[in-house]
């Protein structure tokens, strides 16, 4: 899983030194929520039981910290590497595009169903990313729809979040 | 269980009566109110993971209910296993109103709430129907010295404290309530109680003679017992059961004494019934019970009945409620006096 | 050689036209399974469990256990080609699979996975067929301590051989740990860091984080260069499977080693992904092309597939001669079995020798049949890399989504996957590593559940992790694997030495 995309075009938005020192930040609060509901549970060895509930969660809350105590340390030495970009401005424009629209996608699948929400996800998605026209975007929008429809409310009766459309039609 | 169960059957019997004039009012509305009927598949949630013995249960349901075509909408079952069923109870609590839906309940009904404190009782939901009682029974494997129930405890309160080993399904549940109380007959003599994740774990568990009892529902043993590497001692109910049919060469369900009979004075079952969202009104209730007695009246249910050596009985209405209320305070009993129950 | 002529009568009720028909059903319904995330194999045959119960009971196991085979063979489709594992035990064939349909090379990657997951369910066919009653008594010795050595070797045998910073591989693995104690604990029956949030009550899902940090994550990492630089050339060559067969045949010893894992932890049981991911790392340790996995290698490929589906197969044998279900799938059609009046357990083969038999042959002929089936779908999976970029990433977003969704019937699953492609991402970027992650995922929870049951069972002494000669050698296999980076070396060259003298 290594990452062979490096040089983002554009000018960097975030150097790589930034995001470490964040992503190890991040690293010690989950360490810290980790330890202080392990302590709650009881971290002892107990005498003919062995481990208590928050024994192991409470060493692997320790062990996270330490390690990214480490990568935190050795960012903050290490002055020169690390300034190179970790994104650029143009880049994280896209990683942007594709997350914001997968939120909302996300957030509406709760409020109008997951069928009309994905229909309309793949239909603005083709069309702002693939400038498609709406004679393809809407054909295959529905398409694939009906065909996961079919699929899973009728055939394998999975029941996916529905809405006052599907709703009308009975389901 | 031992005094307090031998009181409450008592009171649950009086109970009886009058649950029953309440049920011949439940019966009168029932002809009136043919009306509901589903109109979209009706959701079954078990709120236990895929194989156990709810799950097996809640799947034949769904079988025969479409091999038969008893309802105009199928069952689609769901497993809602997290937090020892807590999940599935809350999300039925949370479902107000909602008729197309339905859960099978085992005794975390009562043990989840209390042993973790997740906020959920079965007054959050709408009895419906219990289908049967889950039998316990004491288990040791075939080689052991122990023949009696009454043997095995003695070599258990003669030996050291944790010196035998009993397995059992989940903590804090049904296998380890069974297991406190065996200790209380005993006059405080500790098993090392180990949990594991499924009843076929547990069964396994003692036939490879890693632990030295275990107390698995029937179905959940039967297997090994047919093959003779376990030997059943005792039953947790009441009576006997009730079927004479030889399941190992020389002996059936109804040949294994009950726990009692062979002086350990403890008993246990458990609930297999179903349950609705609150807010739903009678005639959708009565439509499930009508759907679940066209279940329980097929051959398929009366088979699978006798293979899990279910006690078979059927209650609806404000029977059903007042023994599930009953069996919530013994649970609350018990679970008190094992120590546990969840400290905030 | 009773076994044979049994086998024989078996087959004689698997080929009837009615059965055939069945079998070839369950093998496409299967692969539709395997390839939608949001259909795991057990949703599947529970689903269809009660239509088939108006057939013989024999060719509704055949079709169901058909549906089980599809399945696993559709598993590997959408790792190879999206990055998404579509079951759990495809998670490993990503490592290597997806950097190869990267390169072009996507049929080439799906034989190869396709044709190891045939030959490793052959073996284990053929281990049930004829070991039977003894690998059920094998199985029964392992106690809670046995599990845990067991999953001590799957962690050692995949740890310590990666290129990234060593501190960035263990925070990710603790991050994996934390995530897998989330939840209740089976022990104590106390919840644990849920905080008393009800989402958090069934803990963190492997498949819904694994949908996440590589599916979602690999889909923003490609975005981030803009669409026109994703330009994957899925050549189409018709010949590829016979090519990729004559490379497939230097790595018999690396199928050989997969199938005993595989069937080993399938018997067990362990599990198909705890022993896609054994085979993995002990192929990678063992191989001379060990620095290459993960960029792109066949044999990184050959290796997790064979595993996972003998495990697979086999997990179906404790299934039917003990009663516990090797995996989800099993688990239900073991529901399905009691529905039919037939009791899992030891007299299983005796009593219903017919049902067992046309079982065991229907695994012979649906693996025939499901491998002709997908391999000649070959270049059709492989085409799909050929639609239009800006199409297929929305449609693989929604089916993401389905996947996060079905597990556990929440929307909030499907957030939580949102945020570990965040992460997916992040960490890809600033190579913290993600196989350590999920493997503490997958593996924390039953590792801490073994250990701390084995500690019950010994009153707290650790004593019983050498207690006696089972435990003891997995143990010390353990210990071998996790210092093999200092020996491996050492016996390479003592082998070269070896063979200089006898030059």
């Amino acid at each position: 899983m290594e990452s062979d995309r490096d040089t983002p075009s554009g000018d960097a938005l975030v150097s790589v030194r930034t995001m470490e020192i964040v992503v190890t930040l991040l690293f010690i609060a989950a360490g810290t929520v980790v330890i202080i509901d392990s302590l709650r549970l009881g971290i002892g060895w107990n005498e003919h039981e062995g481990p208590a509930s928050g024994y192991f969660p409470f060493y692997i809350g320790v062990i996270m910290m330490l390690a990214s105590a480490g990568i935190l340390i050795r960012t903050l030495l290490a002055r020169e590497s690390g300034s190179e970009s970790f994104v650029g401005v143009h880049a994280a424009r896209q990683v942007v595009l594709v997350l914001v629209p997968l939120l909302a996608y996300v957030g509406v699948t709760a409020l109008i169903g997951f069928y009309v929400a994905s229909a309309i996800y793949i239909a603005l998605f083709m069309r702002y990313f693939g400038r498609y026209g709406w004679t393809l975007n809407v054909p295959v929008a529905t398409g694939v729809v009906a065909l996961l429809f079919f699929t899973f409310e009728r055939w394998f009766l999975v029941p996916l979040p529905k809405g006052p459309i599907e709703a009308y039609f009975g389901y | 269980m031992y005094a307090i169960l031998r009181y409450r059957h008592a009171r649950i019997a009086g109970l009886l009566f009058g649950a029953l004039a309440l049920n011949a009012v439940g019966l009168a509305s029932d002809a009136l109110a043919q009306g509901w009927q589903p109109t979209k598949p009706i959701t079954f949630i078990i709120p236990a993971g895929t194989g156990g013995g709810a799950d097996q249960m809640a799947r034949f349901i769904q079988g025969v209910v479409s091999k038969h075509n008893l309802s105009p909408q199928p069952l689609v079952v769901i497993n809602k296993s997290g937090g020892a069923g807590a999940e599935g109870f809350l999300d039925v609590k949370q479902s107000s109103g909602d008729a197309h839906k339905i859960i099978i309940t085992l005794s975390n009904l009562f043990t989840t709430p209390m042993a973790t404190g997740v906020p959920f009782g079965w007054k959050d939901l709408t009895p419906v129907a219990m289908l049967s009682l889950d039998q316990f029974v004491l288990w040791v494997h075939s080689e052991s010295p122990h023949k009696t129930a009454q043997e095995y405890l003695g070599a258990v309160k003669a030996g050291n404290d944790r010196q035998f080993k009993m397995a059992g399904t989940g903590s804090k549940q049904e296998d380890q309530i069974i297991t406190v109380a065996l200790e209380r007959v005993i006059g405080g003599k500790k098993f090392t109680y180990v949990p594991f994740e499924g009843g076929g774990k547990v069964a396994t568990q003692l036939v490879g003679k890693h632990v030295d009892s275990t107390v698995n529902n029937p179905i959940e043993a039967v297997a090994h017992w047919k093959a003779g590497t376990l030997r059943a001692l005792c039953i947790f109910d009441a009576k006997r059961s009730t079927y004479t049919a030889k399941v190992t060469p020389n002996m059936a369900w109804s040949d294994i004494p009950t726990c009692k009979e062979s002086g350990v004075n403890v008993e246990y079952q458990m609930l297999r019934g179903i349950f609705m969202p609150p807010g739903v009104n009678q005639a959708q209730v009565d439509y499930y019970v009508e759907l679940l007695k066209k279940v329980m009246a097929t051959e398929d249910w009366k088979s699978f009945m006798e293979q899990g050596a279910f006690n078979q009985t059927f209650m609806s209405g404000g029977q059903y409620r007042s023994w599930v209320e009953s069996a919530e305070n013994l649970h609350r009993d018990l679970m008190k006096e094992a120590g546990f129950l969840h400290k905030p | 050689m009773e076994e044979i002529s049994s086998l024989f009568q078996g087959f004689g009720v698997a080929l009837q036209p009615y059965n055939l028909a069945l079998m070839a059903l369950g093998i496409v319904l299967g692969v539709i399974i395997g390839v939608l995330p949001g259909l795991g194999g057990a949703n599947g045959v529970a689903i269809l469990l009660p239509l088939t119960f108006s057939m013989p009971p024999t060719s509704a196991i055949i079709m169901l256990s058909c549906i089980y085979w599809g399945a696993l063979f559709g598993g590997a489709i959408t790792s190879i080609l999206f990055n998404i594992p579509g079951e759990p035990w495809s998670v490993a064939t990503t490592f290597d699979g997806y950097p190869m349909a990267q390169q072009g090379r996507a049929g080439e990657a799906l034989t190869a996975a396709f044709t190891s997951s045939f030959v490793g369910a052959l073996f284990a066919v053929i281990v049930i067929t004829f070991l039977a009653p003894l690998v059920a008594k094998f199985a029964l010795r392992f106690g809670p301590a046995e599990f845990f050595a067991v999953q001590f070797l799957t962690f050692a045998s995949f740890v310590g051989m990666g290129r990234a910073s060593p501190l960035k591989t263990i925070a990710s693995m603790m991050l994996g740990f934390a995530l897998a104690a989330v939840g209740l604990d089976i022990v104590t029956g106390q919840l644990r860091m849920t905080y008393g949030t009800t989402e958090l009550l069934r803990g963190f899902e492997f498949l819904v984080a694994v949908i996440g940090l590589f599916g979602i994550g690999e889909i923003l990492t490609t975005m981030e260069g803009g669409l026109s630089l994703k330009g994957v050339q899925a050549r189409l060559q018709l010949n590829v499977v016979l090519q990729t067969w004559k490379k497939l045949a230097q790595f018999k010893l690396t199928a050989f080693r997969s199938c005993l894992i595989g069937c080993w932890l399938g018997i067990t049981p362990g599990g198909a992904t705890p022993a896609s991911f054994m085979s993995y790392g002990v192929a990678k340790k063992m191989s001379k092309n060990g620095d290459r996995f993960g960029k792109g290698e066949l044999e990184g490929v050959v290796a997790p597939e064979t595993a996972a589906h003998a495990a697979g197969t086999s997990a179906l044998l404790p299934m039917l001669t003990l009663g516990i279900p090797g995996s989800p799938t099993a688990a239900v059609l073991l529901g399905g079995l009691l529905i039919w009046g037939l009791q899992p357990g030891p007299l299983l083969f005796i009593e219903h020798k017919e049902f067992v038999w046309g079982l065991i042959a229907s695994m012979y002929l649906g693996n025939v049949a499901g491998f002709i089936i997908v391999l000649t779908c070959v270049p059709l999976f492989a085409a799909i890399l050929r639609i239009p970029f800006s199409i297929i990433t929305p449609v693989i977003m929604v089916v993401c989504a389905i996947g996060a969704f079905t597990v556990n019937n929440a929307i909030f699953d499907v957030w939580l996957m949102v945020l570990f492609g965040v992460i997916g991402y992040v960490f890809n970027k600033l190579s913290y590593p993600l196989p350590p992650l999920v493997l503490a995922l997958v593996l924390g929870d039953m590792a801490e559940n073994s250990f701390r049951q084995s500690m019950l069972l010994s009153q707290g002494s650790l004593a019983i992790f050498w207690s006696n000669w089972l435990v003891g050698s997995v143990f010390g296999l353990g210990v071998i694997m996790l210092l093999w980076p200092l020996i491996g070396p050492l016996v390479h060259r003592a082998s070269l030495l070896i063979r200089d003298r006898a030059a």
